[in-house]
C-alpha cells in the first residue's frame, strides 16, 4: 500500500479539524475526497504534504511504509508527494521556470540524481507545458503573478508534470475555473494518470468527477470519512446533497 | 575633555595650515560647540552614537590595502581612488571627455579651479548646525571634485572608490566631495566605499552636489564597509531648474552606518528619484535618512527604500518631505518597505510628510513584514529546502532594488552582493 492513513487527529490552536482519518490508497488509483465546506478536506491534503499551522495530536501516516509525518515539507516532496493547492501562492520576483528548476534540483539533488542543467530543464519543461496548452509566454512571468484563476490551476498540473510524483493531491483544482479550463486541466491530471501514481482528488462537487474519474470515492464530514465507495457514491452525492448520505460506516468516537 | 575630542585635537593639529584653513579652524570650532549629536536629538533619536564616542583616533599607517581592481566597474571612463580619504593617483586610472571636465581630487581642483571651488565648496552643506558636516569640514583635506561645463554630457560612469588601509589602527578619514554639474550636463557617478575587516575606523564623508539648469546627474553608492566600520555619510543636492536626480544607495557594510540624502528644489520643475536597500545581519545598525525639500513648484519626487534585517540588526529610515508654501503642484511619494526575518531583529520607520502648500500630490507609505509563511510552504512542498526558501523569498523583495539599477555592470555587481547575503542561494546569476 502507497499511503496509509490511520486514525489521523489533527488541530489548529484548540480547534480540532481531524478527528480520526482512516484511508489507504495503493498505486495507480485515484481517490476522489468530497464533503462540504469544513469538512476537513483542505486540512487533509494540507497535512499530508506537511503544513505546521496544523498539529496533528494522534494517529499516523505512512508513505510506502515511512513515516511521513517526520519528514518537513521538502522532504515529503524529495519521498515523492506532490500538493496541488487550492489558492496557488504569487511569489513576485522569482521566476516560474526558474522557481521550479529549483525545486526539481533540489529533489533530484537529495536523491543523489544528476541536477539539470538550463538547456535540459528548458527542454522537459516545454515538453510538459504542452500537456495543460500553457502559454509560452508564462515563462518569462514571475510565479503565478497575475495569472488567471485558470493559469494558476494548469500551472500547478503543469509543475505536477515537471516533478513527477508517486502521490499526487490536488485540492480543489476545480473552484474557480469555467468549463474549458476545467476540461483543459483535467485532461493534463488525466494525461499523468498510471499504474505507478496514485491521485487523491479532493473537491466539492462531482463535476470534476465526470473528467476525473475515481477508483473510490469518500465523504467527509466533520472530520471524519463518513461513507467511502466506488464511483456512483459522486452521483449519488449530487443527487441527495450532503446533508441526506447515509452514514454506513460506523464513526471514530 | 573627553579621550575622543582630545584625540580629534591631536589629529587637528596634527594637520597643519593649508589653503582653507580659517574654514576648517571656524569648522573645528563650531564642531567642539555642537557636540556629536545623541538620542535626544530628534533626527538621532534611532541612532546613537556612543561607539563612535569610544573611539581614539590614531594617525593612518601603512598596511595592507584592498586590490581596487576588485571593484571595478566594467566600461568605467575613469576611476578615482582614495585611500584613508587621501587621493591616489598611482591606483586611479582613465580620464575625462570631453575635454573642459574636471574628474580628479579636490586638493588638485583648488589649483587647477580655485574660484569654482571656492564658490561652492561647504555652500551647500550646513557646518553651521550639523556636527558630522562640521567635523569633515574642520578635517577636510580631500575628496572627489568632478566639474561638468554646460552642456558636457559624460557618457562613461565616473567611479570613485574609497578604501581604507588595513593597518591595526583606529583611523578616521573625512572625505568631502563636491560635484558641479553645469546647465545641461549629463552624468552618472559611482561610489563605493570599503575597508578592512580586522579593525574599528570612521569614514565620515560629505558630499556636495550642484546641479545646474536641465542637468542630470545618476548618483549610486553601494557600502560595503568593514564589519567594525563605523560609516557616517551625507548627500546634499542643490537642484536647478529642470534638472534631475537619480540616487540609488545600497548599505551593506559596517557595524553602525548612517546614510543621508538631501535633494532640495531651488528651482521649478525638478525631479528626483531615491532609491534605497539596506541589508543588515549580525548586529548591524544601519540608518537611512533622507529629506527632500520641495522650495519650487511643479517638482517630483519619487522615493523607494527597502530593508532586509536578520539577526540582532537594526534598520532606521526615516525620510522627511517637505512642501513649503509656494511648492504648488508638487508630486511626491516616498515608500518604506522592511522585511524582518528574524525575531531579535529590529526597524525603525519614520515617514514624515510637512505640506504647506495647497495643491500638492503627495502620498507616503511604510511597512514592516515578514516572510509570507503561504509563499515558504508553497516552496517548500515543491521540494526546496527551508533556508533556500527563505533566501528565494528574500531576493525575490530585495531583487527589485537591484533591477531598478539601470547601470549594467554595476547592477550585476549589486546583484552578487546581495545574493551573497542569503545563505544556500546560488541562483542569483539566473533569478532576473
Amino acid at each position: 500500500m502507497m499511503l496509509q492513513i490511520q486514525g489521523l487527529r489533527a488541530k489548529v490552536g484548540e480547534k480540532e479539524i481531524l478527528r480520526g482519518i482512516d484511508l489507504e490508497v495503493g498505486a495507480g488509483e485515484v481517490h476522489a475526497i468530497m464533503g462540504p465546506n469544513g469538512s476537513g478536506k483542505s486540512t487533509l491534503a494540507q497535512v499530508l504534504a506537511g503544513r505546521e499551522t496544523f498539529e496533528v495530536t494522534q494517529g499516523k501516516v505512512l508513505f510506502e511504509g515511512k513515516d511521513l509525518l517526520a519528514l518537513p515539507p521538502e522532504e515529503r516532496a524529495v519521498a515523492g508527494i506532490f500538493l496541488a493547492f487550492q489558492y496557488p501562492v504569487e511569489v513576485p520576483g522569482v521566476g516560474n521556470l526558474y522557481f521550479l528548476r529549483t525545486a526539481l534540483n533540489a529533489i533530484r539533488k537529495r536523491r543523489g540524481e544528476e541536477e539539470l542543467d538550463a538547456m535540459d530543464f528548458l527542454a522537459l519543461a516545454k515538453e510538459k507545458m504542452k500537456l495543460v496548452a500553457m502559454d509560452p509566454s508564462f515563462t518569462g512571468r514571475s510565479v503565478n503573478e497575475g495569472f488567471s484563476g485558470g493559469e494558476k490551476k494548469r500551472n500547478e498540473i503543469f509543475q505536477m508534470a515537471v516533478l513527477d510524483p508517486k502521490l499526487a493531491i490536488l485540492d480543489e483544482t476545480d473552484s474557480g475555473l469555467d468549463i474549458d479550463a476545467l476540461r483543459t486541466v483535467a485532461a493534463g491530471v488525466n494525461g499523468l494518470r498510471n499504474e505507478n501514481r496514485a491521485m487523491i482528488v479532493i473537491t466539492h462537487y462531482q463535476r470534476l468527477l465526470n473528467y476525473i474519474v475515481p477508483d473510490r470515492v469518500h465523504v467527509m464530514q466533520s472530520g471524519r470519512i463518513v461513507r467511502s465507495g466506488g464511483r456512483e457514491l459522486a452521483l449519488e452525492l449530487e443527487q441527495k446533497g450532503y446533508a441526506q448520505i447515509e452514514v454506513r460506516r460506523e464513526a471514530a468516537p | 575633555m573627553t579621550e575622543l575630542a582630545q584625540s580629534l585635537r591631536d589629529r587637528f593639529a596634527s594637520l597643519g595650515n593649508g589653503p582653507l584653513l580659517p574654514l576648517r579652524q571656524a569648522a573645528f570650532a563650531r564642531f567642539e560647540q555642537l557636540g556629536l549629536p545623541t538620542l535626544q536629538d530628534e533626527e538621532w533619536k534611532y541612532t546613537s552614537l556612543a561607539p563612535l564616542a569610544q573611539l581614539r583616533f590614531e594617525p593612518a599607517a601603512p598596511g595592507a590595502l584592498p586590490d581596487p581592481g576588485r571593484f571595478s566597474l566594467a566600461g568605467t571612463g575613469v576611476q578615482i581612488v582614495f585611500v584613508d580619504g587621501k587621493h591616489r593617483p598611482d591606483l586611479s586610472s582613465g580620464k575625462a571627455s570631453p575635454s573642459g571636465i574636471f574628474a580628479g581630487s579636490l586638493s588638485a581642483a583648488l589649483a587647477d579651479r580655485p574660484e569654482l571651488v571656492r564658490r561652492e565648496l561647504s555652500r551647500h552643506a550646513d557646518h553651521e548646525r550639523e556636527a558630522l558636516v562640521a567635523l569633515n569640514t574642520a578635517f577636510l583635506q580631500d575628496g572627489a571634485f568632478i566639474h561638468l561645463p554646460e552642456g558636457a554630457v559624460v557618457p562613461e560612469p565616473i567611479h570613485l572608490l574609497f578604501l581604507t588601509t588595513h593597518s591595526g589602527k583606529t583611523t578616521a578619514s573625512h572625505p568631502r566631495n563636491l560635484f558641479v554639474a553645469g546647465r545641461g550636463s549629463q552624468a552618472t557617478i559611482v561610489e563605493t566605499w570599503a575597508g578592512p575587516g580586522g579593525q574599528a575606523y570612521l569614514t565620515n564623508a560629505v558630499t556636495e552636489a550642484v546641479l545646474g539648469d536641465g542637468a542630470h546627474l545618476d548618483h549610486y553608492k553601494v557600502q560595503e564597509e568593514g564589519p567594525r566600520a563605523i560609516h557616517l555619510a551625507l548627500l546634499q543636492v542643490e537642484q536647478g531648474r529642470d534638472s534631475r536626480l537619480r540616487s540609488s544607495s545600497i548599505a551593506l557594510g559596517a557595524a553602525l552606518a548612517r546614510n543621508e540624502v538631501r535633494a532640495r528644489f531651488a528651482s521649478e520643475g525638478g525631479e528626483c528619484t531615491l532609491n534605497g536597500l539596506y541589508m543588515a545581519g549580525a548586529k548591524q545598525h544601519l540608518d537611512n535618512r533622507t529629506v527632500v525639500d520641495h522650495q519650487s513648484a511643479r517638482c517630483t519626487s519619487r522615493e523607494l527604500y527597502k530593508g532586509v534585517l536578520s539577526d540582532r540588526s537594526r534598520g532606521v529610515f526615516s525620510g522627511r518631505v517637505l512642501v513649503r508654501k509656494d511648492a504648488q503642484k508638487t508630486d511626491a511619494s516616498q515608500t518604506n518597505k522592511n522585511l524582518l526575518l528574524s525575531d531579535e531583529a529590529w526597524v525603525d520607520t519614520k515617514p514624515q510628510l510637512e505640506i504647506l502648500a495647497d495643491d500638492v500630490k503627495c502620498a507616503h507609505g511604510a511597512a514592516v513584514g515578514q516572510l509570507d509563511e503561504n509563499a515558504l510552504f508553497y516552496l517548500r512542498s515543491r521540494g526546496i529546502p527551508q533556508e533556500a526558501a527563505r533566501s528565494l523569498l528574500t531576493w525575490a523583495f530585495a531583487s527589485e532594488m537591484v533591477e531598478l539599477i539601470p547601470l549594467r555592470p554595476l547592477q550585476a555587481r549589486v546583484r552578487q552582493l546581495v545574493a551573497s547575503r542569503l545563505p544556500a542561494f546560488d541562483g542569483w546569476k539566473e533569478v532576473a
